[in-house]
């Protein structure tokens, strides 16, 4: 029965490979045409009506392919709820029961840990307060953390590492070695020592000395662009030819450098005179000091390391693309090294950027659980996961909520990420995948 | 200084340090380019073509290479000692360039519309919504059927040819008074390369631009250009309009070269005719004439003494000890079978 069927839209002759095959595609033109049965002798080929294959970007494509991962979408949602509640949370819990999580019970009873119940879901701490209320509080503070410092290290850390990248030589040496630097610190001996110089009493000082320090930046910042644009005017960038050359020059580039550091200097000590830094931390420094405080410096702290490791990997992969003739062709059209580098290399590096950054998250969430419970991150009445944690295992054997409850969120919450960002990776980057 | 002429370039040297010493990719060549006049730059790799193209535009990664030594006139412009801002208004502007594989030429990650609008944003001032029309004009000039659809595609969606023309749109979006195409149709079939060369050959005639067409197939250059310089080891080797080329070399890796395109009606059985042995180091170049160990009349002075630069007519010069024994016998032994047949049938277009 398999006679010779032509192709309905080019007339090409096409041959059907088995006898139950339904669809055909043209060889010669492409087009799809159905096999109408309906005439058992003579099947005659319709054509099917297809509409022409819209081009799909990289991201729709890894979306697509994200999509058909369980465990990630499954992660996404979990992290997508723990976020909502996580924002909301505490307000219902509030409006329900009037509880917030520093909430105490006033009545004297000597015992305050009561197990889970209707009023209390996660029942209470050592002190009364409800445990629901002080997870999702802690929630806040925890999420918070991984992504404020996963942020520091996209921002800090993509362009750190794009710029050493592409300009390579000793600009790259010297940038790489700071970051070499900063990694040899260990980050709980930074929040140790952060925590006992600025912490406490010492709060309103560091807080005073704030404008005076960022105003002094800026005006560096602004004094050094301004001095190297008026040295390239003056002596272009050409090499020096004589003697009497070079030392004019190094002679203005240390005038230049004098008047920018007392620039600096004079900017700072106006600041410091107005009095603006210590105004602001006469208003700010008691709400500060409760603790809050604690927390600013575990961001800082946190934000500070986290950046190091996206450095490195942008910059392995600049390196690798900058020898790309797309990065030359940009060359020869006149973009600006700026442009080359934020406009062509870094959307390059996006994929392995995205997934190292969902897998940030978790480890920062962490770190900043391991710190909180070693006592040195948030302080009571604030609460993080970790911290609530911390509390939990003193009670363990006879108030074992008080360690689940917070130990299992977290738990649900890094094995989401972990599964988003694996997910990711294997959509990012389909080579890699197993099969 | 600039009496119709768009470049000159005199004397250029352009050095890499690398571990083996210094390599001399370029070294001390000269050619000068009319305006309107295609230039055609021949030679086996290695032999300082594309280095020479990307000093002009000041490409030459820094370190490892340098300009050491030489004049780059570009318009009356001094290439050579300007400042990398006002090197910057000229690429892409004035001198466009076009690479040799339209497969990673273009930015995976951004859309063709995006590559386009860049170049005439940062040069001519356009605005987003100018250059975007600009950019499927330049699209549908190059022959990209259904461009306005085309241009918001990424370059993975376009074939090598069709990739090929969008950079040539992107290099003529500025109008530029040079073009250097560095072997455009290397990497493509032959029945796109003919397209190509094709589409080139008719931008320049509309546009009148200046046109450097670097390659190593000598098919390529032969119907394309006004004159050609062979290129061998960072020399020139030889200098002439194409036709006088083609048909009078007088130099013997010209002939050569020539010798080894293959001919349609090249004979069975009979072996198709190679240069013999490879290409010299460049780091570690003889101090006689670089191409004596492959030459097939070398005598004992061409390894001993560096040859001369022999000017044979006007605009026909030859770096050979017996330039013009070379191309006297080239006027009687044609080097290809089909300037053989030319002879015969009493001239025409030697190809």
């Amino acid at each position: 029965m398999l006679k010779d069927l032509s192709c309905p839209k080019c007339g090409a002759p096409v041959t059907l490979e088995s006898e139950r095959q339904r669809i055909v595609i043209c060889s010669f033109c492409g087009a799809t045409s159905s096999v109408d049965l309906r005439n058992e002798a003579e099947p005659e080929l319709k054509l099917e009506r297809t509409t022409p294959v819209a081009g799909t970007s990289l991201w729709a494509d890894a979306w697509k392919r994200l999509l058909k991962n369980k465990l990630a979408v499954a992660g996404m949602v979990v992290l997508a709820v723990m976020v909502v509640l996580v924002i909301v949370g505490p307000m219902i819990v509030y409006q329900l029961t009037g509880l917030t999580a520093a909430s105490q019970p006033s009545d004297g009873s000597l015992l305050k840990s009561f197990p889970p119940s209707l009023k209390h879901l996660m029942g209470t701490d050592e002190l009364g307060r409800d445990l629901l209320a002080r997870v999702l509080q802690g929630g806040r503070i925890s999420l918070a953390v991984g992504f404020i410092s996963t942020v520091v290290s996209l921002l800090v850390g993509v362009s750190y590492g794009a710029i050493a990248g592409y300009l390579g030589g000793k600009v790259d040496n010297v940038m790489m070695r700071i970051v070499d630097i900063i990694y040899a610190i260990p980050y709980i001996l930074v929040v140790i020592v952060l925590l006992s110089v600025f912490g406490g009493p010492n709060t309103k000082v560091l807080i005073a000395a704030l404008p005076p320090i960022l105003i002094g930046l800026i005006v560096g910042v602004i004094g050094v662009l301004v001095a190297v644009s008026f040295y390239r005017r003056l002596f272009g960038e050409a090499k020096a030819l004589s003697m009497v050359d070079s030392v004019k020059r190094f002679g203005f580039g240390l005038l230049e450098s004098v008047i920018v550091i007392a620039l600096v200097v004079i900017a700072g000590f106006v600041i410091a005179g107005t009095g603006l830094g210590e105004t602001i931390a006469e208003k700010y420094g008691d709400v500060v000091s409760l603790g809050l405080n604690q927390i600013l410096l575990l961001f800082f702290s946190l934000g500070l390391v986290s950046w190091l490791t996206m450095a490195r990997v942008v910059r392995g992969q600049v390196l690798s693309l900058k020898n790309q003739d797309f990065i030359m062709a940009a060359k020869a059209t006149g973009v600006s090294t700026f442009g080359i580098i934020f406009r062509h290399l870094v959307p390059n590096t996006l994929g392995p950027v995205i997934v190292y950054a969902t897998l940030t998250v978790p480890s920062v969430m962490l770190a900043e659980a391991f710190l909180s419970y070693l006592g040195l991150g948030v302080q009571a009445p604030y609460a993080s996961w970790g911290s609530l944690a911390a509390d939990g295992v003193k009670n363990i054997a006879i108030f074992p909520w008080q360690l689940i409850f917070p130990g299992v969120t977290m738990a649900i919450t890094l094995f989401s990420l972990n599964f988003l960002g694996d997910g990711l990776r294997d959509a990012l980057d389909p080579q890699t995948r197993k099969f | 200084m600039n009496n119709g002429k768009i470049l000159s370039v005199k004397d250029l040297q352009t050095y890499f340090q690398t571990e083996d010493g210094v390599v001399k990719a370029v070294d001390g060549i000269s050619f000068e380019l009319e305006k309107g006049e295609t230039l055609g730059i021949v030679g086996e790799s290695g032999s300082g073509k594309s280095v020479t193209n990307l000093s002009v535009m000041r490409l030459i990664p820094e370190p490892p290479g340098k300009i050491v030594n030489g004049d780059i006139i570009f318009d009356g412009i001094d290439v050579c000692k300007l400042p990398l801002d006002e090197i910057r208004k000229i690429r892409g502007k004035r001198i466009a360039m076009i690479f040799q594989d339209p497969m990673t030429s273009l930015n995976p990650f951004l859309k063709i519309s995006t590559q386009l609008m860049e170049v005439t944003q940062l040069h001519l001032g356009h605005s987003k919504k100018q250059a975007y029309e600009h950019a499927i004009k330049m699209l549908k000039m190059v022959g990209i059927p259904d461009a306005e659809s085309r241009v918001s595609d990424y370059p993975h969606e376009f074939s090598g040819g069709m990739r090929q023309r969008v950079m040539i749109a992107m290099a003529l979006s500025c109008d530029p008074e040079l073009l250097i195409a560095d072997e455009p149709t290397t990497a493509l079939d032959v029945t796109i390369q003919a397209q190509i060369l094709e589409l080139i050959k008719d931008l320049r005639a509309r546009l009148g631009t200046s046109v450097i067409l670097i390659t190593h197939d000598l098919g390529v250059v032969a119907g394309m250009t006004d004159k050609i310089v062979v290129m061998y080891a960072g020399k020139v080797f030889e200098q002439a309009p194409t036709r006088e080329l083609f048909s009078t070399p007088a130099n013997p890796y010209t002939r050569g070269l020539l010798k080894s395109v293959p001919d349609p009606a090249h004979e069975e059985g009979t072996e198709l005719y190679q240069i013999p042995g490879l290409p010299p180091d460049v780091a570690h170049l003889p101090p006689g004439c670089p191409f004596a160990e492959r030459c097939y009349r070398a005598e004992d002075i061409c390894r001993s003494e560096f040859p001369p630069f022999v000017q044979i007519n006007e605009n026909h010069h030859s770096l050979c000890h017996f330039a013009r024994e070379v191309y006297e016998d080239s006027k009687v032994n044609p080097p290809t079978t089909a300037a053989k047949r030319n002879r015969t049938e009493g001239g025409g277009e030697p190809q």
